[in-house]
């Protein structure tokens, strides 16, 4: 129960994080002209296709003592960032960031430019076009956003493995648990977790889609009718 | 002129425009009233609209309004749209679907104090006719609604230039002259300069004091809009305000104290005489004539003023609304346009003989 709690907690943390975070970067991604930009779409992209393992070996080496976030980190907080529940955090935005930043870019994209200069020409300042119109006509996306950045740190299992290790109550989360009673022939436990998270993820994921279908369907529906 | 006219004197090259880059070069002066920019659609008008608004940038030139320079490469003034003054009402009229008609009204008057500001949504809601639809959603309103919104919507700014970029498409033409009537009766007190995008040459006639006529990006030709439908001066322009037929001809010989030429109708031996032109013998040149302005005779007519008599034949006939479309094939083929009665009293039918006559002057030349 500990692991379900503390994979909540890391998945609503990491939510929250992604929120702020992607909100600026997917306005940017879906309004620049610059010609550099599938770059840093290629970058946002990555951990679609890197393996957990990967990612998580270049974080560990980046949190370690010697890596730069890890040296910045001990010197702020006087403790290292490495298998700590802050580090579990901090991989775990890096792996859900194209969940996050995709459906925002890709439903502030899909917005009529024309609003945007109906907007503008009314005199509105690129942050009140933002708070009055592309955020009100994007919440589906916002909801996807949120929904898949919690569902995809609640299942994440090799970044976690390999930055945070399986210390109990600070980086043990349901994934690596269910693993541990695999690996100890625990059957029943393991079952009892897989079948909670199973549930408890189906049980979100519904909840927030119909939230989603009846809010689109009364402000803007981006749903052929 | 007053000091509140807007002047705009625009170079814009877009070189990623296909077929081939687009060039920009206009000079502009709009005094207040309704001008219309007519022109066929990749003239440039709405390119135009999106330099003054501050949508585009162009690559130099000046716009201003009286004396307040909104751009001016030269002293690097380039105010952001937020800061222009200028309302601008686009062909898909960008209503905001988020928000109820008020809302949407009231969308650019959140900084003005909150008694002037109801005072103001007021105004505009009545004199666009729309008050009894403040709270209902941009969906649930018919076209001529959401367009009286619009206006409404980029009006209570108190702009000092007012855009309209098709706006009123797809309207019947009652509903459209009540839309403008109500924007005159709006206009007579804040007297601002309104640019008026259309491609519709009723629209031209019916709705413009003046009329500026643009093609690939220059100003062809600007005055009153009767005159300028009636006499077009270029190809694209003579299609685009219904000239039916355009085709060329070959000068054969002029004749300047008559003012008038001799010119060969396509590659056949069919000879008419048209205005004198900048041309020269066996110069190509374009002949236009509208269809309304061709008379038949089902006998070769006789005592007439009008020089140009050619004998062809009766290929089509059809009824198209009220005219009936008679096509006449005479070295060239020519659409005539005559009315059902006339029709009957002739008795055309397909196939038979018949004289087309046209005026010298009801001939225009036209330039590619």
């Amino acid at each position: 129960m500990e692991a379900l709690l503390l994979s909540i907690r890391l998945a609503v943390c990491v939510s929250a994080i992604l929120f702020v975070i992607g909100l600026p970067l997917a306005y940017w991604l879906a309004y620049s002209k610059w010609r550099g930009k599938f770059l840093v779409e290629s970058v946002v992209a990555l951990p679609l296709v890197l393996p957990p393992t990967v990612l998580g070996f270049y974080v560990l080496v980046a949190m370690g003592t010697r890596g730069p976030l890890g040296k910045f980190w001990q010197a702020t907080f006087g403790h290292g960032l490495a298998f700590t529940f802050s580090g579990l955090v901090a991989a775990s935005v890096l792996y859900s960031l194209p969940f996050a930043v995709q459906p925002l870019a890709a439903s502030f994209e899909s917005i009529d430019r024309k609003l945007l200069d109906a907007s503008a020409v009314l005199g509105a300042s690129a942050l009140r076009t933002l708070r009055r119109v592309i955020l009100p006509m994007s919440i589906p996306g916002v909801i996807t956003a949120l929904v898949l950045s919690f569902a995809h740190t609640l299942g994440e299992f090799g970044v976690v493995l390999m930055v945070g290790g399986n210390l109990p109550g600070a980086t043990r989360t349901v994934s690596i648990d269910i693993y541990d009673h695999v690996q100890s022939l625990e059957y029943a436990e393991a079952n009892r977790m897989a079948l909670l998270l199973l549930v408890f993820s189906f049980v979100v994921l519904s909840v927030v889609y119909g939230i989603n279908r009846r809010i689109a369907r009364r402000i803007w529906s981006p749903w052929p009718k | 002129m007053s000091s509140r006219h807007l002047a705009v004197q625009v170079k814009l090259v877009r070189r990623t425009a296909t077929p081939s880059p687009f060039t920009l070069d206009i000079g502009l002066e709009v005094p207040s009233g309704i001008t219309i920019l007519f022109g066929p659609s990749g003239a440039g008008k709405s390119t135009l609209l999106d330099c003054i608004a501050g949508l585009l940038r162009p690559d130099a030139g000046r716009i201003a309004v009286g004396e307040d320079a909104l751009f001016d490469s030269d002293r690097r003034v380039d105010l952001p749209p937020q800061r222009r003054r200028t309302a601008y009402v686009f062909q898909s009229l960008a209503l905001f679907p988020n928000m109820t008609v008020e809302e949407n009204v009231a969308y650019g008057v959140s900084n003005v104090r909150e008694q002037e500001r109801s005072v103001r949504i007021g105004e505009l809601l009545q004199a666009f006719r729309i008050e009894n639809l403040r709270a209902r959603n941009p969906e649930e309103i018919s076209g001529g609604e959401k367009q009286r919104v619009a206006l409404a919507r980029s009006l209570v700014t108190l702009p000092r230039v007012l855009l309209l970029d098709e706006p009123l498409t797809g309207l019947d033409s009652e509903l459209k002259a009540s839309i403008v009537g109500d924007l005159r009766a709006w206009n007579t007190a804040q007297k601002i300069p309104i640019l008026y995008v259309t491609h519709s040459r009723d629209e031209v006639g019916a709705l413009g004091e003046r009329v500026v006529v643009l093609d690939h990006g220059r100003i062809v030709s600007e005055g009153d809009p009767h005159e300028i439908l009636a006499a077009p001066r270029s190809k694209r322009l003579a299609l685009a305000v219904g000239f039916e037929n355009l085709v060329d001809a070959t000068v054969l010989e002029l004749r300047e104290t008559d003012g008038v030429m001799r010119v060969r109708l396509a590659d056949s031996a069919s000879e008419i005489e048209v205005p004198l032109g900048y041309a020269a013998p066996n110069d190509r040149v374009n002949v236009a004539i509208r269809a309304g302005d061709i008379l038949l005779a089902t006998q070769r007519p006789a005592g007439l003023s009008a020089r140009n008599i050619l004998e062809g034949k009766l290929v089509s006939l059809e009824q198209r609304g009220g005219v009936i479309v008679a096509r006449v094939e005479a070295g060239v083929t020519l659409t005539v346009h005559v009315t059902a009665s006339a029709a009957r009293a002739l008795e055309l039918t397909v196939g038979s003989s018949i004289w087309i006559v046209v005026k010298t002057h009801s001939c225009h030349l036209v330039s590619d």
